[in-house]
């Protein structure tokens, strides 16, 4: 269960396989991703739940992504991400337009072994168009009342950041409830921790109750400071100097190449 | 932004937000909406704690535990309004989070349409709020449908836009005749100003009030008491607006 490097816990992530990751506020396993690049993962299928940022721009800058679903990739308060812009206008990636409920509907899906779920909204919408996987049926239960049914979301690989393992590969999630949900859809999930406790997750009711069991987890790696330069909620702020030059370096090809020279393949970032 | 008076663009548009929202029970803010999260948290303090605010991203404004909740919170009826932008917003209201010219090779990519085709069908009142009002936001069609402004008879519908705010005016939306009406522009601005920088027609009264500048109570309780509170989410712009 606990991984003896974090390269090691990173080999279910193959090349071409359906990769979940969180919204950055949701703990976006970010040294993992730079590990990702170093060894040149190719051809992913990208789903956000429901949207990213820095770790979905610098996956598509790299060469990494083949098809992205999503509900929006964005730098927040530091612009566009420049890559996913770049990357869509020149139509060097597929994109598959969601929006945020729908992933988490598809998620719950899976989650719960169903082949479907119906969500409101998205008639007549162009993002309800441009999916051929989403159908329109009459809902069963009333009298003309159409509905969407999206296909459940079954990923091979769930990845994301928390604060806290124990050894038997149990996971601190706290009060980011859907990171349980990723795990209970996904295949295997692969989870980078700040830290590995030995007293087990479930022998305090505290902590239980904000815990997902190792049961669904495949590997642990410790990676402390392992969201950075994103912030780990209530462990430590973004680096916002760093997110800001990213944002300027990645505006251009050049300038994301030295970005990840320097900050990617330089192994003092890992 | 610049400032009419002794007050900023920015506290007008947070006060007039705020007076469209007194009634709500419950209002949430998605992501990088500072100025509505400002309107929130002022109708609050007037209302004593109504409506309540749930503000993402935010510990001490936000009662969710999980990223689900928002949407089956707004899906259970329980969020009264909501706040979206586009790209592009047309005259029937349509908003545009993706991209324009052609979907498959776009000429400018947004972000992408976040809860929009969701919440705009789902929240009662929805309000659009969109800074840069010129002719390359408000346009007469947008180039992708995030969400619709109105739907046809059958489809589940209990909400949609109530209002658009820009930087230069207030518009109000008629969901029946899908059209907006120009409810009151910004000190500073003029109605010409707004017909010229608008891509899409428009409903007007004869007579189009000023919208109302801020009274000294509501300054001081956005610049003491708000201020703080935003602080938390939007530091950048508590900072740059309210000095906090």
């Amino acid at each position: 269960m606990i991984a003896r490097s974090l390269e090691e816990s990173l080999a279910p992530i193959t090349d071409g396989c359906v990769l979940a990751v969180p919204r950055e506020q949701s703990g976006a396993a970010m040294a993992a991703t730079r590990a990702l690049i170093r060894r040149g993962v190719k051809r992913l299928h990208l789903v956000t739940l429901p949207t990213s940022s820095l770790q979905a721009d610098l996956l598509i800058g790299a060469g990494c992504i083949e098809m992205l679903e999503t509900s929006a990739v964005s730098l927040g308060e530091f612009g566009p991400a420049p890559r996913f812009t770049a990357a869509v206008t020149a139509g060097a990636i597929r994109v598959k337009d969601a929006t945020c409920p729908a992933l988490h509907a598809a998620f719950q899906a899976a989650e719960k072994g169903v082949p479907f779920m119906p969500l409101r909204g998205l008639i007549g919408s162009d993002v309800l168009k441009y999916r051929d996987d989403w159908k329109v049926i009459g809902n069963p239960f009333g009298d003309d009342d159409p509905i969407v049914l999206l296909p459940a979301i079954k990923p091979d690989v769930a990845l994301f950041h928390a604060a806290l393992a124990d050894r038997e590969g149990n996971v601190w999630i706290g009060r980011v409830r859907e990171l349980a949900m990723m795990a209970h859809a996904a295949a295997k999930t692969v989870v980078t921790v700040e830290k590995i406790q030995h007293k087990n997750l479930f022998d305090d009711p505290w902590l239980a109750a904000g815990a997902v069991g190792g049961f669904y987890i495949e590997h642990v790696a410790l990676a402390p400071k392992g969201a950075w330069p994103l912030a780990l909620d209530d462990h430590y702020p973004a680096d916002t100097a760093h997110l800001s030059e990213y944002a300027s370096m990645a505006r251009t090809e050049n300038g994301f190449a030295s970005y990840l020279e320097r900050h990617v393949y330089a192994q003092r970032a890992a | 932004m610049k400032s009419s008076g002794d007050f900023r663009t920015e506290e007008l548009l947070i006060d007039a937000i705020a007076g469209l929202i007194a009634d709500a029970r419950h209002a949430a803010i998605g992501a990088s909406s500072p100025i509505p999260a400002a309107a929130a948290l002022l109708a609050r303090e007037r209302g004593g704690g109504r409506p309540c605010v749930s503000l993402l991203g935010s510990r001490r404004h936000s009662f969710f535990t999980d990223g689900r909740e928002l949407f089956d919170c707004a899906g259970q009826g329980r969020i009264d309004v909501f706040f979206l932008s586009g790209g592009q917003i047309d005259g029937q209201a349509n908003i545009n989070l993706v991209a324009t010219g052609d979907y498959a090779r776009p000429t400018v990519r947004f972000p992408g349409s976040f809860g929009s085709a969701y919440l705009y069908y789902i929240v009662p009142k929805v309000i659009l709020f969109r800074l840069e009002h010129t002719r390359r936001t408000l346009v007469e069609k947008v180039d992708f449908i995030s969400a619709p402004g109105t739907s046809p008879e059958n489809i589940y519908r209990p909400g949609g836009p109530i209002a658009l705010i820009t930087n230069r005016c207030l518009f109000a939306f008629d969901r029946g005749h899908r059209r907006f009406r120009l409810m009151s522009v910004h000190p500073a601005q003029t109605q010409a100003e707004v017909t010229d920088n608008t891509g899409f027609d428009f409903d007007r009264p004869e007579q189009v009030p000023q919208t109302p500048a801020p009274c000294p109570e509501t300054l001081q309780l956005l610049r003491t008491v708000i201020a703080p509170q935003l602080a938390e989410v939007y530091p950048q712009f508590a900072a740059e607006v309210f000095g906090a």
